[in-house]
């Protein structure tokens, strides 16, 4: 590595977005300090998918900046699509490809180890695309993962799945955070927020509302929206 | 008619494997495969550059591409006449009546087809990989071999289209090769010549053997990117 | 990122330079069964006509020459007007034509050396066996074309500036036709070679008139035979010239003549001759004799 000093805290700083003549993110700020997994919620819309673009850098914003610790040569930050992306290859074919793009060192030995991590190895001839929906995100999480990245964006990682598998990627999620990864992701399911996050980003119509402690924010909700959201009242 | 003795002059001239016949279709492949090779090399990064990137200009360019699939191929032939003749800009390449005048006819023909079909594949693609692969870094044309490969069935079929055309056209080739006997004659500039001199089923056996031909071609690359688009899912 | 400049210079130099590529793969023509031959190849570019080409001389001329010199003749057939500008453009090395006047304007434009008889054929008139214009057995041409046009009988002209369509017209013109006022629906212009002008009266049950030669070699005929033949004025010279060098500085002037000499000469001229379908003779050398 060319240089080891974190990219963390990420410092958002009044992150506006607008298109087509509305504002989809209006005044967004947040610090994100190293370690812990952070959920990003609220209603559909809210915004809390593109907060995530933005710092991520797929998109740009219209106004604000997101301003890492440190800037090194390569993105030492990785993102995981709702929808999986699946290239039309094998699943180790996917891992080389992502790691040859990043230009990791020895690409193949290092795919070899994520397969191994995420418990992928008997797959991994397969062509990527014919895997099940619990195979493929575990793929996309290997493969962000083989990065080597420090943060890691998650977009509704659960959100396609069925119970079983919903509960090997928390597992999964629970895992990387052990190990010091630092997560923010998005989740529309309460429950997943409540039972992997430390900290809690309550987005509605694109302000950011709460940025509270996770039990805290569920026990006692300071504002009036996210007690409505909670209640079940505004529309998700 | 001569439906008959059509075929029957197709099978004599398959199976007496006549050299001039077999010749006439060497050089009929040589000319159309190199063209589509050609037309490839060039086409398929251009569509997947056009498919990926955004520039002033290139909504005329996709318009002007998808027009000229549809160049009537004496057009073609007459351009690339006007540039080889010896009186043209190109002319002191000596190139006009050789097989190279038909394969540069050929290219400009197939050209287009390969383009247009390989940003419509492309751009589909692009669409669904774009998040992961500007994620990447992979952005512009350093995405566009990742797209090539991933998108390596369907572009067969674009390039199959353009076989098609340019094994089936007479116009271009007639112009800029001189259907020269034993040198620039083809199946079609036979079938033409054989259909002036009133041989009707010779004419009809060699469009027999050109269908038979192209067809088994498609059969073959269809089998092969079938079985291809299988294993990739 | 990506001008729409860059895009077409990229697509133009990419095109030539897989054509030079090309080039490299394909001049050498394979070596084509008829004609065995060491070394590089030696070739001039003929451009003739289509009545030649179709008749099958060439067949018979072209490996006689090239035994004798080694050298191989690729013909370009088109109509004679055709025929001639790609000679002047310089796309060929000889011109090997039958429209005197047109020949030689050529030659006085300053695009041809010299123009030099080699050979004659003729021309005879094409129709429908019913012959609804009853000219059949006649010797007299202009008679039978006046009337063809008084009873608007079908007529298939080239109408393809070929020395076929310069000869109709000439013919048209002697029998006292203005055929550009006179054309009517009856008067057919396709603007194609020989074959195909055959092909459309047997499909019409139109007149036409063609060389000799290629109606003989003529496989669908049909319902066609021959009407009109044997008056002097249906007889067809060909000339042969090289393309100035003056001019166009790569014409192969040795050689292309070399080849002019071949033909006008005894051994030519003899080839010529014994080209016979049937047992029927169709050309006839005739370079020696003076003023044609």
């Amino acid at each position: 590595m060319r240089d080891n000093a974190s990219i963390l805290p990420l410092d958002v700083e009044g992150l506006r977005f607008e298109a087509g003549g509305k504002t989809l993110l209006d005044g967004v700020s947040f610090s994100l300090p190293k370690g812990g997994v952070t959920a990003v919620i609220g209603p559909n819309g809210a915004g809390k998918s593109l907060t995530l673009r933005i710092c991520h850098k797929l998109i740009m914003p219209s106004a604000g900046r997101v301003r890492w610790a440190a800037e090194p040569g390569r993105k030492r930050h990785a993102m995981v699509f709702q929808r999986p992306v699946m290239l039309r290859r094998s699943v180790i074919a996917n891992l080389r490809h992502a790691l040859v793009a990043y230009g990791t060192p020895d690409p193949a030995t290092r795919a070899q180890t994520a397969l191994a991590r995420f418990g992928l190895l008997a797959l991994a001839e397969r062509p990527a695309r014919l895997l099940s929906g619990g195979e493929q995100q575990r793929l996309a999480i290997a493969r962000a993962w083989a990065l080597e990245p420090e943060l890691m964006f998650l977009d509704e990682p659960s959100s396609q799945l069925d119970p079983g598998a919903t509960r090997q990627i928390e597992e999964i999620i629970r895992g990387l955070a052990a190990e010091g990864m630092t997560i923010l992701m998005t989740t529309h399911d309460l429950g997943q927020a409540r039972r992997l996050s430390q900290r809690v980003l309550f987005l509605n119509k694109g302000r950011l509302v709460e940025d509270a402690e996770t039990t805290r924010f569920f026990a006692e909700p300071s504002s009036s929206e996210a007690r409505a959201f909670l209640a079940g009242d505004l529309l998700w | 008619m001569d439906v008959t003795s059509a075929f029957g002059a197709a099978l004599s001239l398959i199976f007496n494997l006549d050299p001039q016949f077999l010749q006439i279709v060497g050089l009929s492949l040589r000319v159309t495969l190199t063209a589509v090779l050609l037309a490839a090399l060039i086409g398929l990064p251009l569509g997947a550059l056009l498919a990926v990137t955004r520039f002033p200009g290139r909504s005329v360019i996709i318009v002007l591409v998808n027009g000229l699939m549809g160049l009537p191929p004496v057009v073609a032939g007459l351009i690339v006449f006007l540039l080889l003749s010896r009186s043209g800009p190109l002319g002191s390449l000596g190139w006009l009546f050789t097989p190279t005048a038909m394969v540069i006819a050929q290219t400009l023909l197939v050209l287009p087809i390969i383009i247009a079909l390989t940003r419509g594949t492309i751009e589909d693609l692009w669409s669904e990989y774009r998040e992961h692969l500007t994620s990447l870094g992979l952005t512009g044309w350093r995405a566009v071999p990742t797209l090539l490969w991933d998108g390596r069935f369907a572009l067969a079929t674009g390039l199959l289209a353009g076989f098609g055309r340019a094994s089936a056209e007479v116009g271009a080739v007639l112009i800029v090769g001189g259907n020269i006997a034993a040198y620039t004659r083809t199946m079609t500039t036979s079938i033409a010549l054989e259909t002036s001199k009133g041989d009707l089923p010779l004419a009809l056996g060699l469009g027999l053997v050109l269908i038979t031909l192209t067809v088994a071609i498609n059969a073959a690359a269809y089998g092969a990117s079938r079985i291809g688009a299988r294993f990739a899912g | 990122m990506l001008g729409k400049r860059t895009f077409l210079t990229a697509s133009l130099g990419l095109v030539l330079g897989g054509a030079a590529l090309a080039q490299a793969t394909l001049t050498a023509p394979p070596p084509a069964p008829a004609q065995q031959q060491t070394g590089t190849t030696r070739f001039i570019t003929v451009s003739s006509t289509t009545s030649t080409t179709d008749s099958g001389l060439f067949n018979h001329l072209l490996p006689a020459f090239q035994r004798a010199s080694g050298i191989e003749v690729r013909i370009v057939s088109q109509g004679t007007g055709q025929a001639l500008d790609t000679g002047r453009r310089g796309d060929a090395d000889v011109v090997f034509v039958h429209a005197r006047a047109q020949e030689e304007r050529f030659v006085t434009e300053g695009f041809g050396v010299e123009r030099k008889p080699v050979m004659y054929n003729d021309f005879v008139l094409i129709g429908p066996r019913s012959d609804p214009a009853g000219v059949k057995g006649s010797t007299n041409i202009t008679a039978a074309l006046q009337l063809i046009r008084e009873r608007q009988v079908p007529f298939v002209s080239r109408g393809d500036r070929s020395g076929t369509h310069a000869a109709e017209l000439n013919l048209w013109q002697a029998a006292g036709i203005d055929i550009a006022a006179a054309k009517g629906p009856w008067y057919r212009e396709i603007g194609q070679g020989m074959g195909a002008a055959l092909n459309t009266s047997g499909a019409m049950g139109a007149y036409v008139l063609a060389d000799r030669a290629t109606w003989l070699n003529f496989r669908n005929r049909g319902d066609l035979e021959i009407v009109v033949e044997g008056d002097r004025r249906l007889f067809n010279q060909y000339g042969v010239i090289l393309v100035n060098p003056a001019r166009h500085p790569h014409v192969k002037q040795a050689d292309g003549q070399r080849f002019i000499d071949w033909l006008v000469g005894p051994e030519g001229q003899r080839v010529i001759a014994d080209y016979k379908i049937n047992g029927e003779q169709l050309f006839f050398p005739n370079a020696t004799q003076p003023g044609v």
